[in-house]
């Protein structure tokens, strides 16, 4: 597969590796065992890619046009860029939600509920504090709220998996749909802001009120939070005691009983990390892009942190290159709709395509002798 | 008091008819790939796509019937996907019907948009309320075929199960892969089957939505009831009959809202909105225990609980 070798070729070109006691020949024996992670993604990106050109190609549409309107519309100027680094800030955090209950082995896909609610949650605590106390306590209390808001919708669906063993899938999706009629309810009644008769919405929080740009961009700051958080839930899942029980609880359920971790504490904490991110990314939505609550929150982030969860490995440090490439598509949609005469679901249609070839993928792995550990003869 | 009472019971038992119908596809649809031994949460992709492929052959062609079987067709496409992906070693099906949710609605959504604006001819329905005068109680009786045609389906479904050679080779596969092969049973072929015909049912239950209740295509049509429907598969036990018996009794408690706002009632119309999602995450919690797998369930269903 000539993919493994440009990635392996990558991957060695690239300083930053650890070159530690191990040999040359070691190092080398480890890169290509472990390029197998990264070419067989890729390999699947290039399939999905192919089966989408076929698709334009079917309706008359060029996928060269595609790509180049991509290109411009998420990464070609300086300005397309920093849109798509704003898109990929929710991106990052949703993916999050879904990388850290995937490392216990539960699927919970209930980010796109947890980043409404605790958006709307952010943005009704305001209400109330918009003009009483200054902007910088304002958006303390907004980003806890939001924060635990999030922790709690997807930290219940974790609680009902230990303590009812109710399918966490389903249930989180199911508390989305909740979430999101609960945001309506309010939206549109006792805290609907009766000065905007166009959009069901919660008072605006005000230009003094709204979180500010990173300086130098045009990037708001939840992007930087999204990739700390990136950060660190990696350091917490791979160098503390506390991943390493998480980890043994994915891989074997009973092993970790019977080792006496505390299993139910654990799904409780990975699945309410899931939700404070989910819940900050709904913060950063309402305190600084749209400035209010309404149904614009639900614009699907959730779900295409899921792909990109998977797409990454549930790999937090993956999640952040990942996010941005899938924010770019998300910000080249407006362009590509408008240029191309393709519906907006366009987006969706790739995003499926992906999706499902990246699954399809999973059958690969294993299979190629070239990723094989030659020292023990199995993959390692 | 007692004739608005009357009015809610009849608009609940019209609407308990009603709503219950793709409920009651998607759920047999289900119920007959999980009976294999395999999840397939990408049904509610399978009832979106459905909804618009009916609609869209609905109008193209004039006939709502057309519209039906060519949304089983497409249902079927997408669960025959299903099914082939799933075959493959090391895939996990639970995720696979993830993408395939996202899928299914992505590409209704980007056929249907030209559908959203015209009018599809819709299924006509059976007046069985003709012989009463009472307005409320005809309209809640017009009931269509549909209907009968999903309850025939729990019928022959049931009987099978129990009674014929291919409802054992299901069941069997279901319930133990290693003794299905043994047998020299292709379990692969049996679930792709049973996935593909899951598909179809769900791909018609979509149909339902779009060509009778509520009636048209829009983005917002389905959402969620075909995620509700999988769950309503475990309360079920995996029965067909009682499959029916859940969705009747899911279609009669999603009726509440329209029909208390029927008779004037309009506060907490969004908890009503919001109330079959509860309601489907409060049979689940009932249904299911921390400690033991669920009654009846195929054996080889490891992963819903």
């Amino acid at each position: 597969m000539s993919e493994g070798a440009t990635a392996t070729d990558a991957i060695a070109a690239s300083p930053s590796l650890p070159a530690g006691e191990t040999t040359m020949g070691e190092l080398a024996r480890r890169l290509r065992t472990n390029s197998e992670y990264f070419a067989i993604p890729l390999f699947a990106l290039f399939v999905a890619a192919a089966l989408f050109s076929l698709f334009l190609l079917t309706l008359g549409r060029s996928p060269v046009d595609f790509v180049s309107y991509v290109w411009r519309g998420g990464f070609g100027t300086a300005f397309s860029l920093q849109n798509t680094l704003q898109r990929s800030a929710p991106l990052i955090l949703t993916a999050l939600a879904v990388a850290i209950p995937a490392r216990i082995g539960l699927i919970m896909i209930g980010g796109e509920g947890a980043l409404v609610l605790g958006g709307f949650a952010a943005a009704a605590v305001a209400t109330p504090l918009v003009g009483v106390l200054p902007p910088l306590p304002t958006l303390a209390v907004m980003f806890v709220v939001g924060t635990s808001v999030g922790a709690a919708w997807v930290g219940l669906a974790g609680y009902l998996r230990y303590a009812r063993g109710v399918n966490e899938t389903i249930a989180s999706l199911l508390l989305t749909y909740v979430g999101v009629a609960i945001m309506n309810f309010f939206v549109e009644g006792a805290l609907r802001d009766i000065s905007n008769p166009n959009k069901p919405s919660t008072k605006p929080l005000g230009e003094a009120y709204m979180v500010g740009k990173i300086p130098g961009t045009e990037v708001h700051w939840g992007f930087a939070v999204g990739i700390a958080l990136a950060i660190l839930l990696h350091l917490l899942m791979t160098r503390t005691t506390f991943g390493f029980a998480a980890r043994i609880t994915g891989g074997n359920f009973r092993a970790a009983l019977a080792q006496g971790l505390p299993v139910g504490k654990i799904i409780l904490a990975c699945t309410m990390i899931a939700g404070a991110c989910a819940g900050i990314a709904g913060f950063y939505e309402v305190a600084a892009i749209q400035g209010r609550a309404n149904a614009s929150l639900a614009a699907g982030y959730g779900f295409t942190g899921i792909l990109v969860s998977f797409l990454a490995r549930h790999n937090p440090l993956a999640i952040v290159p990942v996010a941005i490439l899938f924010g770019g598509l998300v910000a080249s949609g407006g362009l590509i709709q408008r240029r191309m005469e393709l519906p907006d679901a366009t987006v969706l249609v790739l995003q499926g395509l992906i999706f499902i070839v990246l699954l399809t993928s999973e059958t690969l792995y294993g299979r190629f002798a070239f990723f094989r550990d030659d020292k023990s003869g199995r993959r390692q | 008091m007692n004739g608005a009472l009357a009015i809610v019971l009849i608009a609940m038992l019209g609407g308990a008819i009603r709503v219950s119908t793709p409920f009651m596809f998607v759920a047999l649809g289900e119920c007959l790939t999980e009976k294999t031994g395999r999840v397939n949460l990408g049904q509610e992709g399978t009832l979106v796509l459905g909804a618009m492929v009916g609609y869209a052959v609905s109008y193209r062609s004039g006939s709502p019937w057309a519209g039906v079987l060519a949304a089983g067709a497409a249902g079927s496409v997408l669960g025959a996907m299903h099914g082939a992906i799933c075959r493959l070693p090391r895939v996990n099906d639970v995720a696979v019907g993830i993408a395939m949710m996202l899928f299914g609605v992505g590409v209704a959504f980007f056929f249907g948009k030209p559908y959203i604006q015209p009018t599809a001819p819709r299924l006509g329905s059976i007046p069985f309320g003709a012989f009463s005068d009472d307005a409320n109680l005809r309209s809640a009786l017009d009931v269509n075929p549909l209907f009968f045609v999903g309850i025939a389906v729990a019928l022959v479904m049931a009987w099978a199960f129990a009674n014929t050679r291919w409802g054992l080779v299901a069941r069997t596969v279901g319930d133990s892969a290693a003794a299905a092969r043994a047998m020299g049973i292709s379990v692969d072929w049996v679930r792709f089957l049973a996935t593909a015909g899951g598909g179809f049912l769900a791909g018609i239950g979509g149909a339902f939505l779009s060509l009778s209740y509520p009636g048209s295509w829009n983005q917002g049509l389905s959402s969620g009831q075909g995620l509700m429907a999988v769950a309503l598969v475990i309360f079920a036990r995996w029965s067909p009959l009682r499959c029916v018996l859940a969705a009747l009794l899911f279609g009669g408690a999603g009726a509440i809202g329209p029909a208390l706002q029927s008779i004037g009632v309009t506060q907490g119309y969004y908890f009503f909105n919001a109330a079959p999602y509860i309601l489907t995450l409060v049979i689940m919690i009932a249904t299911s225990s921390a400690t033991r797998s669920a009654r009846d369930m195929p054996g080889e269903l490891s992963t819903v609980k």
